[in-house]
């Protein structure tokens, strides 16, 4: 019994420091890449930076273009450690007001990943379309 | 009894495990991730394996528990000679190739040494709750194994995002099928409502995860540990 207590305790603890860095590996990667205009025009971010809060807009985007296949447990993955992330700013504000500024920035790569996603699904759409025509002609 | 969502975390588990050998294999990286693939490959057959006995015996059967349990087990050990390649890979550059392999020998014999002597002092009731306590001892291994190559990682500064991705995703497995393992020894009422989807949506995960980084990431990619380390400036 002891032995299980103690194994479960380390192993949340331990999951947690995976799956945050993960999560963080993940949005590492999607920062390096640059949106197109099209996804910006697609999302109403023309004219401004990605933004903490486009999160949610950008998934519900992401979710109306046709699935790839490859990404969605990423995306429900990212979207755990948005979740997360809007908990620890939410507690922060009472507890430590310093930590609301990190949360933002990661809220922020959050976004841009949701963007990337959008962005790639985008492309896909637009190639299963410009493939149907030529299949009908 | 079987629902639709299980057979579709089944289906959707055999078909990524399929689908992240094929992918090694298209991208000829066959001798660099050799015992991951041969994982892989072992988790379909078990997958096929379980439908067999699912068919034959039933869902409910003992015949069903064992093979489960076992196999699982088995599939385990096999996934620990994954964990010693990427701390080959890790350690590639520091000529401990030898020592690695000794030290996996040992841990070997050690896991076989400490299973024996669970099955011996059990071999009287080789009941449910030996089965359940060997899991939850041999992914707590993996949990151990899997956190120390994570430890090694960021202070030798390994930026290859391939690796790095493979071994978080590993760790995200284990840790949390040991914290079902172990929250299963201690609730056992909550096996039937929550816990019984947790190893499934693992088996699950981890495919994917793979499969996701096979693709997506490539060979070449680079990326800075230090930034992956939650911090709060």
């Amino acid at each position: 019994m002891m032995a299980a207590a103690l194994i479960c305790v380390i192993s949340v603890a331990v999951f947690l420091q995976f799956f945050v860095s993960y999560c963080r590996s993940v949005l590492a990667v999607s920062r390096k890449v640059e949106l197109s205009d099209r996804v910006r025009e697609v999302s109403g971010i023309a004219n401004r930076n990605i933004g903490a809060d486009d999160f949610a807009r950008l998934v519900q985007l992401v979710r109306l273009c046709p699935e790839q296949g490859d990404d969605a447990t990423e995306i429900r993955a990212v979207g755990a450690y948005y979740g997360l992330l809007r908990m620890v700013k939410y507690l922060s504000t009472f507890l430590v007001p310093g930590v609301g500024t990190w949360t933002e920035r990661e809220c922020q790569s959050c976004s841009h990943f949701a963007a990337v996603a959008l962005d790639r699904r985008i492309s896909y759409s637009r190639d299963l379309f410009t493939q149907q025509v030529a299949d009908r002609t | 009894m079987l629902g639709p969502f299980d057979y579709a975390l089944w289906i959707a588990g055999f078909l990524v495990e399929i689908g992240v050998v094929v992918c090694v294999f298209y991208r000829r990286d066959l001798l660099r991730y050799l015992p991951l693939t041969i994982y892989m490959l072992c988790a379909a057959l078990v997958n096929c394996g379980q439908y067999f006995y699912v068919e034959r015996f039933g869902f409910t059967s003992e015949q069903y528990f064992y093979y489960y349990y076992y196999t699982e087990s088995l599939l385990t050990i096999l996934l620990f000679w994954t964990i010693i390649h990427f701390y080959q890979q890790t350690f590639r550059e520091m000529s401990v190739k030898g020592y690695i392999r000794g030290a996996a020998a040992l841990l070997l014999l050690a896991t076989a040494l400490f299973s024996y002597v669970v099955v011996h002092e059990n071999r009287n009731h080789l009941t449910t709750r030996f089965v359940v306590e060997l899991g939850q001892n041999l992914h707590f291994v993996g949990v151990v194994l899997t956190y120390l190559l994570w430890g090694a990682i960021l202070k030798l500064r390994e930026t290859r995002t391939r690796l790095i991705q493979l071994v978080l995703a590993l760790g995200v497995y284990f840790s949390a099928t040991a914290c079902t393992y172990a929250l299963r020894n201690l609730f056992p009422g909550l096996q039937p409502f929550v816990l019984r989807w947790v190893p499934p949506i693992m088996g699950v995960w981890l495919p994917i995860a793979w499969a996701y980084t096979f693709t997506k990431v490539s060979e070449d990619s680079r990326l800075a540990t230090a930034r992956l380390v939650a911090r709060a400036r």
